[in-house]
């Protein structure tokens, strides 16, 4: 009796160390990447260009305008493909199209993103010779298709059935069902799917290392190669100046900060959203 | 019904586009490498020699750095991820589930190439101190053999384990939920201890938490930038945990926009088509099997005592 009560002692604090081995890099991280990064971040790094190596200061305007266009072009793409997809999975549930979609946007959600950026590079940057922000875009939107697609999927069936028998009891067409009944009441966990999934695509770096590349420069011409937080915290964390060093830093502290509020703000809206989907 | 006929048709064309991307991925990496497939054959992944200013392009060491970085980092993050989803489900305190909930989703949030950076200036000189420690009797060893870089395999494995952790535990621990209460309180009603009815609970579950372990090693397997950041990127293979190696994501990263020659291109482009396949193949058994555990346990509730199923 005695060594089974040792081995399930045992157990259970091993698995109360599993949680605090886990607990200690997220810890670790985020204190490094608060602690050094507050010290290289300042009004100048969100107004400022990057100054040339050896000249201290300098911002990342440039990058961070760039990502702004790069998710906006990615959800742009991503928003009416995912939703509208989602629709069919949820309205059409039972059917072999709609389980060939669940596959496609599973198997599009576990391609590596690193992948995702080849692909793209042989369709949007190879023919046109030229590395461009709207190729940048595509990557991140075929990023986000999967995630919002699924998502919405799964909250459009959380809403009571009930609410769809009855507009379409009022003579409404399956088409007037959902986009004025169903789909407004999934929408807050929706628009939380949304927000997630951009947090997601603005801190990825591999698929916009050969797509959108990177510039030097200010620029929101989606033709033209673009800069981006990411890329530019990789050129920097891999160059040997300490300058750009405490730079890097101050991008990844931005890049967790987006990460964390978008977190938040998905917390808050599907908090609101859950009174109904209880019921 | 003519209107329901345009809607579904409208909305199915998206769904169709979905296929298609797909579809596409895999047709475009496969016409993109022609030249490498052709050229090379299958002698492309048994060579290890990878020298793209001869000409001379083999796979080997990224095959062999990017499975033997995930198998490690599995190794160390599977029992990791069980203990957490365990903790979670089923010893914590209620006030404490949410917040660890939150917290290991963030770990899974943080974006890559911070990962990279934490690894790059915090985590490899913690390795590299640590090579400087090993007794010179392990140093021999081909395991621990090499010069103390701090950038190389254990760096990459530690850094991926961490990454890993959450997806596998987030799964892990939907798998523990849906495994019947009743189960659980059936060996406890025997005198089990918590360990003999948790054990019995995981054995239940076991095809979902082999579900749970495949998608971690699928994430492991495609992660790109913080694996590249601290590997080393030299192309090789060895045993050695020290010695800087390289991943089929990390060349990916690293040569892609240098590859001069339309050759060099396809080869890399090759690397791409095989990660993607490989993934593709990982996932969906990883997918099946979670499937195949949440069908078989939502069979069973009903057959069981109805009170304690509906408490949940």
């Amino acid at each position: 009796m005695l060594r089974r009560k040792l081995v399930s002692s045992l157990f259970v604090g091993f698995c109360g160390a599993a949680v605090i081995l886990a607990l200690i890099p997220l810890a670790m991280i985020l204190f490094f990447v608060v602690s050094q990064g507050i010290r290289a971040l300042n009004v100048d790094f969100f107004t400022h260009m990057p100054t040339p190596v050896g000249e201290p200061g300098g911002g990342m305007a440039n990058s961070i305008v760039g990502t702004l266009i790069l998710t906006a072009l990615g959800s742009l793409m991503a928003i009416p493909i995912g939703v509208l997809s989602g629709v069919y999975m949820s309205e059409y549930a039972g059917t072999r199209f709609a389980s060939a979609i669940r596959f496609a946007a599973d198997t599009l959600n576990g391609v590596p993103s690193i992948v995702i950026g080849v692909f793209t590079y042989g369709i949007a940057v190879l023919p046109f010779k030229q590395f461009s922000a709207l190729a940048g875009g595509i990557a991140l939107g075929i990023m986000m298709i999967p995630i919002i697609a699924r998502t919405t999927e799964e909250l459009l069936l959380l809403v009571p059935g009930t609410m769809r028998e009855g507009a379409l009891a009022l003579g409404a067409t399956r088409a007037r069902a959902v986009f004025t009944v169903v789909l407004p009441a999934a929408a807050p966990g929706i628009v939380t799917g949304i927000v997630l999934a951009l947090a997601r695509i603005a801190g990825e770096t591999a698929p916009l290392l050969f797509t959108s590349f990177n510039n030097r420069f200010f620029s929101t011409n989606v033709t033209q190669p673009i800069s981006s937080l990411t890329v530019q915290v990789f050129t920097y964390a891999i160059s040997p100046y300490e300058d750009w060093h405490r730079q890097a830093w101050a991008g990844a502290l931005v890049l967790v900060g987006i990460v964390f509020v978008c977190s938040l703000l998905a917390r808050f809206a599907t908090r609101k959203m859950s009174g109904f989907t209880r019921s | 019904m003519r209107k329901d006929l345009g809607f579904r048709l409208g909305t199915g064309v998206f769904g169709l586009f979905l296929i298609l991307i797909v579809a596409a991925i895999g047709f475009e990496l496969t016409r993109q490498s022609m030249l490498s497939i052709q050229k090379f054959g299958l002698a492309f992944w048994t060579n290890a020699t990878w020298d793209p200013v001869a000409g001379e392009f083999g796979a080997l060491p990224f095959i062999w750095g990017t499975l033997y970085s995930s198998v490690l980092a599995l190794l160390i993050a599977t029992p990791i991820a069980i203990g957490i989803a365990v903790f979670i489900t089923e010893l914590c305190p209620q006030v404490l589930r949410q917040p660890l909930v939150f917290l290991t989703e963030l770990l899974a949030a943080i974006p890559s190439i911070v990962y990279g950076l934490w690894g790059i200036f915090v985590l490899v000189p913690i390795v590299r101190a640590l090579q400087v420690a090993l007794p010179d009797a392990l140093r021999g060893l081909p395991l621990f053999s090499g010069p103390p870089l701090g950038v190389g395999m254990l760096s990459a494995t530690l850094i991926l384990a961490v990454m890993v952790v959450p997806f596998t535990s987030s799964v892990a621990r939907e798998v523990l939920k849906s495994v019947p209460v009743a189960q659980r309180e059936a060996a406890y009603a025997l005198g089990a201890t918590r360990f003999e009815a948790i054990s019995a609970a995981l054995f239940y579950a076991r095809t979902g938490i082999v579900g749970a372990v495949m998608l971690g090693f699928g994430r492991a397997l495609g992660e790109t930038m913080a694996v590249t950041m601290v590997i080393g990127n030299n192309p090789q293979v060895s045993a050695s945990l020290f010695a800087p190696q390289y991943t089929m994501a990390a060349v990916l990263a690293n040569e892609f926009t240098e590859a001069a020659d339309e050759l060099y291109l396809h080869a890399l482009i090759e690397i791409g088509l095989v990660l993607f396949i490989i993934t593709l193949i990982v996932n969906s058994l990883s997918r099946v099997l979670i499937w195949s555990m949440s069908r078989s346990a939502k069979a069973v509730p009903s057959t069981a005592v109805q009170p304690v199923a509906a408490e949940a």
